[in-house]
């Protein structure tokens, strides 16, 4: 059976839940062979083989921390060389599409990113893509090279599928571009304690509605009942109210979660963009003709400050 | 020694607009409006910056896209670009994000760079990589998705806001760098500078001027293929209350309903 090559994301060897989402589509097209980097590599090895790696390639060194993009991308086309695969496939985060794209360039290679589905197909895997803003679905092939492709969050269920998980040392040959961009300092965002925002099951959002940052405390207070995520459209972003790393949207993250829940967003073209592949949406907002009602499965039309709070605490209410 | 700023910007069909695919499943550019792509205005700003910040510099915007893609480096160099190179050729129609890096690189490398600046991703497309190909193609630094940018003494510094962590930057020239939309507000064009763009010079080049194959782009060049573009169904009407008080319970009746809660 073919080999499926899988980038692995992980936090000092916690693997993050993207890449668990990627062996369930890699094992539709093949043998799972993961490839871990950098600090905590190897320590992702039971986690891997846990979901279905068969092999897990590591390779550690300073590079991968200290220099951008490019190391990563020397390993990866190392592991491309050692194990020839039918597929490469990638979590499609800013950095990993990046790393991504450079692979499939050095390697002759098409490459497909964002995909919200990928299947096995006659001539290799079909990835279904979301398109224009969400209003298009498209399905499309990697028609020369090896298929790069980058999958986001969300796109498929973690399932177990334990498996050999041999850990392998990765032979990697750093290139004379590897040093070019140097990461001078790094400061950790600080944890919410909320659930990623692009891996939630649940987001909560809010928008010029909330009208203030103060105000965002009754937003979080409905996320932390449910166990959401907090999100903010580009209006409430761009009046300072709640910071960019939170933004939904065209120019901030894409999510798609089982539960959307938008307070006192229009739902303009900038943040359907960010959201509409929702599986549920509900919206609040005072705004009876406000566009996000086009795209709700329940909508109420009020006051956020009325709606919100006593949501919350029937919530409570309702788990005793 | 002047600083060479080349700024990458793409035409896109209007984001506000109906956009849809044509009969060969490519962008569809007759039907809408089209555009500077918002996210290249960010680059468009930063480069002006830089260059306003440097002893002598030179900024020159370059597209690669059809006859009306004109109206993108006309913008450009309203907010004042001094000069725009418009790459335009019948084979590059259907050209994907391998090809179009190709067409990138060879313009930039003979218009001579010390630093290109781009934007985050096109607004159509979306996919966010080009910059990153444009960097492995040319063999010089990446340095992007940046939300601060600056450059001094043949050095590029700046700040990338990732999920996990914020990082600091830091290239030697020539490099590439990319610029989010939290990089500082575009400047809109005054009318001074809408009149001299009239007069700035605009070159036009095709496929044999940078020495590429017709093969080597557009559709028949591309390594990749949509084979299918549906429209998606539009969402099932839902049910809409009006708050006359007990808005929130019923927002939780039908959440309950859904096994949220």
């Amino acid at each position: 059976m073919a080999e499926v090559l899988v980038y692995v994301d992980h936090v000092d060897g916690a693997v993050r839940k993207p890449t668990l989402e990627l062996l369930t589509l890699a094992r539709r097209i093949g043998e799972p062979v993961a490839v871990a980097l950098g600090n905590g590599a190897a320590d992702t090895a039971a986690t891997l083989a846990e979901h279905g790696a068969v092999k897990i390639l590591t390779h550690d060194a300073s590079e991968y921390a200290d220099y951008l993009v490019v190391p990563k991308v020397d390993a990866l086309q190392a592991a491309h060389e050692a194990v020839s695969p039918a597929a490469v496939l990638v979590p499609s985060s800013a950095e990993g599409k990046e790393i991504a794209a450079r692979l499939a360039l050095r390697i002759g290679s098409g490459i497909i990113t964002d995909a919200v589905d990928l299947e096995a197909g006659d001539e290799g895997p079909v990835a279904t893509q979301s398109v224009f803003a969400a209003s298009f679905s498209t399905k499309s092939r990697v028609i020369k090279g090896t298929p790069v492709i980058t999958v986001k969050p969300n796109s498929a269920a973690v399932e177990a599928a334990p498996a050999a998980g041999a850990v392998e040392a990765l032979a990697v040959t750093f290139s004379d571009q590897a040093t070019g961009t140097k990461v001078t300092g790094r400061t950790p965002r600080e944890s919410t304690g909320r659930p990623e925002l692009t891996e939630a099951a649940i987001v909560v959002s809010g928008g010029r509605g909330v009208n203030g940052a103060e105000n965002f405390s009754i937003i979080e207070a409905l996320a932390d009942q449910l166990g959401a995520a907090v999100g903010a459209s580009r209006a409430a972003v761009d009046a300072g109210w709640y910071p960019h790393t939170n933004q939904v949207g065209q120019t901030g993250k894409s999510v798609s979660p089982q539960l959307y829940i938008a307070n006192g967003i229009s739902g303009a073209i900038q943040h359907r963009a960010g959201m509409q592949t929702s599986k549920t949406i509900v919206a609040v907002n005072k705004d009876a003709e406000a566009p996000i009602f086009e795209l709700v499965d329940f909508g109420v039309v009020g006051d956020l400050f009325d709606v919100v709070p006593q949501l919350t605490d029937e919530i409570k209410t309702r788990k005793g | 020694m002047s600083l060479r700023i080349v700024v990458t910007v793409k035409y896109v069909p209007d984001a506000t607009g109906d956009r849809h695919f044509a009969d060969d499943l490519t962008v569809d550019r007759d039907d809408v409006d089209g555009l500077l792509s918002e996210l290249d205005e960010y680059a468009v700003e930063q480069a002006l910056q830089i260059a306003e910040n440097a002893d002598d510099a030179e900024v020159t915007v370059l597209t690669v896209g059809p006859e009306d893609a004109k109206d993108a480096l006309r913008k450009a160099l309203s907010m004042g670009a001094d000069k725009a190179i418009h790459v335009e050729d019948d084979d590059l129609h259907g050209t994907d994000a391998i090809g179009t890096s190709l067409v990138l690189a060879k313009a930039i490398e003979k218009a001579g760079f010390d630093l290109v600046v781009s934007g985050m991703a096109s607004t159509d497309g979306t996919m966010g990589v080009v910059p990153a190909l444009v960097a492995e193609r040319l063999g010089v630094p990446q340095v992007t998705l940046l939300s601060e940018v600056s450059v001094e003494d043949g050095v590029v510094t700046g700040r990338r806001d990732g999920d996990a962590a914020s990082e600091q930057l830091q290239a030697q020239l020539p490099a590439i760098v990319s610029v989010t939309d939290q990089s500082g507000e575009a400047r809109y064009p005054s009318f001074k500078g809408i009149m001299a763009a009239k007069k700035k010079p605009v070159q036009s080049w095709d496929l044999s001027d940078l020495d590429i194959e017709a093969e080597e782009v557009g559709l028949d060049g591309a390594f990749t293929k949509v084979e299918v573009a549906n429209e998606r169904p539009a969402r099932t009407a839902g049910t809409i209350v009006k708050d006359e008080g007990e808005g929130g319970k019923q927002l939780a009746e039908f959440l309950a309903g859904q096994k949220f809660i």
